[in-house]
């Protein structure tokens, strides 16, 4: 497009204001030259006949209300898709940054991607095996599932995300066709690092694709980042058939990026400043794992959020919960035990379980294996409340037993090394172990017939 | 907006004012504003853009409309026309309905993905005008017959459970003039001609319109008296709602409002189900599509589907389709009720579509009310959960719909606007806890902060149906119930040892009440639907122990040598090991208790 336009009437945050713009879309992607040729990029958000609100990419820092030119590019945001992306890593707006040059397009999409109809999802079923004991035994990982990591500051969950990534398997088949995306938004340059070298001790790296949007990178690039990374991955698992792990982090950081956006545009807040659409823009996000009928490959999501002060009622994890499919919690004191990962499983959940579990897809005993240590080890935190307050010695013998099983069952089940593989077959009959410690007639979720199979095994 | 930007933006609209022609003037997300829209009215539909995009007049300011769009406005531009319809936000009902599944604004999603694939385009239309599908008519109205608005005029068999009853729509009256015989035809055939009463010839069709926001007319509302029955103990024994009525299940992340939706859907003895996937997950979609089908109705031995309508606007797809997609669902509901049948929506979550309003309403840049949401939520809560009822209608027969809404509480919080206002409009109220839910007590409904407004309605019902001693047997558990939660505080802080043998005993059938009658696995072949037979023996055999268990403590038999029979622990097991209707084994078990019982004695 050649037509320039010049003069920017109000600049305000990361938003610019044009008038008398002709002939663009909403949401169209705009070229601004700044000063000494500098090229940024912008998107439209709000467009009446004459002027236009445009969102600035990289931030406003050095435009002036004289010193820019505006450029229409006629399209929204795209990136150049092939599978020479595989092994590549971009910024947060799709453009290469490793110094190998442009990626040649086999086709071009537009970032915003379009709601996957729901009749033509297919209920995903297949499990995948991380190794980890308290995700495939109590919050089992569904290929096609969005499951993500609720942490907080100091918690070990990039440690954990990079151990799912290293040890993800799918039982029964190969893995030639299972890929990484990688999206980081806000991220410090360590982290991003981080799990660099996590794919590479993993021998995967030529098989993940990289988005990455540091935490001293604008902002306003991170709302771009995820929806890059999520087009990438639609292109890999629904045209090239692969299986896709997307691990996107930091969640908090987009979020917030979003608020910063919404307040200079003056919009009305919703709960602690965020806006009120954060739940329809998340679910445009997270909606877009899952696996579509007639197509082989599948889109599963791993998302981290680190929980402003630990609150789980607070916006971001609350509406994220709302949309996943479950949610994996870290836990600060059993990390301060010593415990890795620390998992807390009682408010962890894995929606998708339930239908993939059990005989014909684990074991038959899965299902009710899970549920009596759910149930028992809510009883252990009521137990310990009572110790607290009674002491240990007062306790009844039952109660006694309940407090040995919690804790071997955090030491033993919960924890495991950085490197440790349990198989399924490991992590059931752990389990199984662990809750023959307690009395029989205590397993009350159980089926005689399970119990007479595996209590004391 | 900040005021210089929000100025300029107002300043670019007065400009144009002076235009002609309706175009588009301004795009800020799925709100759009029209300009040259003089004749235009309120909620009519418009087709916005070169695509035709579907959106709805919501506001109207001198020359210039304001309309919210129900497909992604991206890539719209300034300038492209607006075309009125002259309608109201409308859908389509003829048979064809039953087992499909339509988008927020009622369209057909099968045929969405036969145009546009499995991902959703904008301007697709799809509708059930376009059905190819002949039905079997069989035509009951004869010439010269009077009819009116409801009068049923002819049949047809839409799935085996269901027979559609095709009704002279609302509004029209007259004589029948001609009918075509018996036969086969498609949704936009003629079937008779009527000559009404101001003079015209109306052509009566399988297909019909009806504007969703309006309710579609009945002749009275009748008092609600029959329970809708679900078979989930918690519900039909505790917290049971009345078929007509309205129940709300509040509830935050992971506390099972899907699930138990769900449970509902299936096994609850409506005779249609209309579910509304508000603002939810797709794959919960996709998990009812693949589902329903292979799971039978106990009522009628047919798959579930074949009674099922499902609405899905997940989460995902437009927001202003998300406000619509609640009132194309009652809309449907009304249909079916005025031919007579008993209908439960299920409304997944209106949490979604209370912030879908906020979020129109944000962007309309009107005064927020408590947590941003708009003034008027209560109010159209209040007209939402007034479209359930049970009704006399129009063609003398009885219908009811039962209203289920799922409220998703940010961060939990029942005191938040939709859980309180909701609270205002429903009689029935089953409150979901975290705690439960944690520890895997499902269904988590809070027996204690649940309640129902029904029972004194429905008393009558149970006393002649299932048995006179239901609802004192219920007092009962409730009861033993509240006085272990009271004990439970005194446990938390000194233990349970030193309480009297009585009190363990209270302990002791709470929990058996806990674990054997309030719990029910939903993934257990026996215990996912149980009847309200059973569900009787259930709380008999639970008391009979009890009351058996306090004799012999009063005799000085301590708690600990009760415990050691497994008494207790049968009890529980009975949901698993004993099948409906089969009365025998409760009597064998009873039997069994007061043998072991004497023998302690």
């Amino acid at each position: 497009m050649s037509i320039e336009y010049l003069g920017i009437k109000n600049i305000n945050g990361p938003l610019i204001v044009v008038e008398r713009i002709k002939g663009a879309a909403y949401e169209d992607l705009v070229e601004i030259v700044v000063g000494d040729g500098e090229t940024r990029l912008g998107r439209i958000m709000d467009i009446s006949e004459d002027a236009a609100v445009i969102q600035v990419f990289e931030g406003t820092s050095e435009i002036s209300l004289t010193n820019s030119r505006i450029r229409l590019l006629g399209h929204p945001l795209e990136i150049p898709l092939s599978d020479e992306i595989l092994g590549r890593t971009f910024d947060g707006l799709g453009r290469p940054i490793d110094g190998l040059g442009k990626v040649y397009p086999r086709v071009k999409r537009d970032i915003n991607g379009e709601p996957i109809n729901p009749v033509s999802r297919k209920y995903p079923r297949d499990y995948i095996e991380t190794g980890i004991s308290s995700i495939d035994g109590l919050t089992t990982l569904i290929r096609g599932q969005k499951l993500p990591i609720f942490s907080g500051s100091g918690l070990p969950h990039n440690e954990l995300a990079a151990q799912i990534v290293r040890q993800a398997r799918l039982p029964g088949e190969e893995n030639t066709r299972f890929a990484i995306v990688f999206a980081a938004m806000g991220v410090k340059y360590d982290v991003a690092e981080y799990f660099r070298e996590s794919f590479m001790q993993g021998g995967v790296l030529e098989r993940v694709v990289m988005f990455i949007n540091l935490a001293n990178d604008p902002p306003v690039e991170r709302i771009a980042t995820p929806r890059c990374a999520l087009t990438a991955a639609e292109y890999l698992a629904f045209e090239l058939g692969m299986h896709i792990l997307v691990i996107l982090t930091d969640m908090s950081a987009y979020c917030e990026a979003l608020r910063e956006i919404s307040s200079s545009k003056g919009e009305i807040p919703g709960r602690k400043g965020f806006p009120g659409y954060m739940y329809s823009d998340l679910a445009s996000i997270y909606e877009r794992a899952g696996m579509i009928r007639g197509k082989e490959g599948s889109i599963t999501q791993i998302p981290i959020l680190s929980i402003p002060n630990d609150d789980i009622t607070h916006p971001i994890p609350d509406l994220t919960g709302y949309i996943t499919e479950g949610q994996i919690v870290l836990g600060r004191e059993l990390y301060q035990k010593g415990i890795y990962p620390p998992v807390m499983i009682l408010p962890s959940l894995s929606r998708l379980m339930k239908d993939s579990i059990g005989e014909g897809f684990t074991r038959e005993d899965h299902g009710p294996c899970a549920t009596q240590l759910f149930s028992s080890y809510a009883r252990v935190n009521e137990v310990r409340a009572l110790a607290s307050v009674i002491g240990e010695d007062e306790l009844s013998r039952t109660d006694k037993l309940y407090l040995e099983f919690g804790k071997q069952f955090e030491e033993r089940f919960i924890s495991q090394a950085q490197d440790e593989r349990r198989s399924m077959e490991e992590t059931l009959d752990l389990g199984w172990k662990l809750l023959s410690i307690l009395p029989r007639e205590e397993l009350d979720r159980v089926d005689t017939a399970i119990l007479d199979k595996y209590y004391g095994r | 907006m900040s005021y210089d930007m929000n100025n300029t933006m107002n300043n670019a609209m007065n400009n144009a004012l002076n235009r002609m022609g309706s175009t588009i003037l301004r795009i800020n997300g799925p709100v759009v504003k029209v300009k040259g829209a003089g004749n235009f009215k309120m909620h009519e539909t418009v087709m916005v853009g070169n695509q035709g995009l579907i959106g709805e007049v919501i506001a109207l300011d001198d020359n210039i409309a304001t309309v919210q769009v129900y497909e992604v406005t991206t890539g719209l531009t300034p300038g492209e026309p607006v075309a009125g319809t002259g309608k109201p936000l409308s859908v389509w009902l003829a048979p064809g309905m039953i087992g499909n599944i339509f988008d927020g604004i009622g369209r057909p999603l099968q045929a969405i993905e036969e145009k546009s694939g499995p991902f959703i385009q904008r301007g697709v239309y799809a509708g059930l005008d376009e059905s190819p599908k002949k039905w079997v008519v069989h035509i009951i109205a004869k010439p010269g017959d009077r009819v009116r608005g409801g009068t049923v005029v002819a049949e047809t068999r839409e799935t085996p459970a269901i027979t559609h009853r095709i009704m002279v729509p609302p509004g029209i009256e007259g004589a029948v003039k001609e009918v075509m015989p018996d036969g086969e035809y498609g949704v936009t055939e003629t079937l008779m001609k009527i000559s009404t009463v101001s003079g015209e010839i109306f052509e009566l069709k399988m297909l019909q319109e009806w504007p969703v926001r309006k309710p579609r007319p009945a002749m009275q509302r009748l008092a609600i008296g029959e329970p809708l029955i679900t078979g989930q103990r918690v519900i039909d024994t505790f917290f049971p709602v009345g078929k007509g009525g309205t129940a709300a299940i509040p509830g935050s992340f992971g506390t099972g409002k899907t699930m138990t939706q769900h449970q509902i859907a299936k096994w609850s003895d409506a005779d249609i189900i209309v579910y509304i996937g508000c603002g939810e997950r797709g794959n919960e979609m996709t998990e009812v599509l693949e589902d329903f089908p292979r799971l039978t109705d106990p009522k009628t031995g047919r798959p579930l589907m074949e009674r099922t309508i499902l609405i899905a606007n997940t989460s995902n797809m437009p927001v202003a389709a998300r406000e619509a997609s609640i009132y194309t669902g009652i809309t449907m509901a009304e249909y079916y009720r005025d031919m007579g049948y008993n209908i439960a929506v299920m409304a997944d979550s209106t949490s979604r579509w209370a912030e879908a309003l906020r979020e129109i309403s944000g962007r309309l840049e009107e005064m927020p009310a408590e947590e941003g949401f708009p003034a008027y939520l209560s109010s159209r809560l209040s007209e939402f959960y007034e479209r359930a009822g049970k009704f006399e209608t129009l063609n003398g027969s009885v219908g009811s719909i039962t209203v289920i809404g799922a409220v998703s509480p940010q961060g939990g919080d029942f005191s938040e606007p939709v859980t309180q206002n909701t609270k205002r409009f429903i009689r029935c109220f089953w409150g979901l806890d975290r705690q439960l839910a944690y520890s895997r007590h499902y269904p988590a409904i809070n027996w204690l902060t649940s309640y129902s407004e029904y029972l004194d309605a429905l008393d009558g019902w149970y006393a002649e149906n299932v048995d006179p001693l239901f609802i004192k047997y219920r007092t009962e558990l409730l009861r033993i119930l509240r006085e272990e939660s009271k004990l439970m505080e005194i446990v938390k802080l000194v233990g349970s040892d030193i309480l009297p043998d009585e009190q363990k005993l209270i302990l002791e059938t709470g929990r058996v009440i806990r674990l054997g009658f309030l719990q029910q696995a939903a993934f257990h072949p026996v215990d996912t639907y149980v009847s309200l037979k059973k569900q009787f023996y259930m709380m008999d055999i639970i008391l009979y122990l009890h009351n058996q268990a306090y004799e012999v403590i009063r005799k000085g038999i301590p708690m600990s040598q009760l415990k050691e029979t497994g008494f207790f622990d049968d009890v529980i097991k009975i949901k698993y090991t004993v099948k409906d209707d089969d009365p025998e084994a409760f009597a064998r078990l009873k039997e069994k208790f007061r043998q072991g019982l004497e023998n302690l004695k």
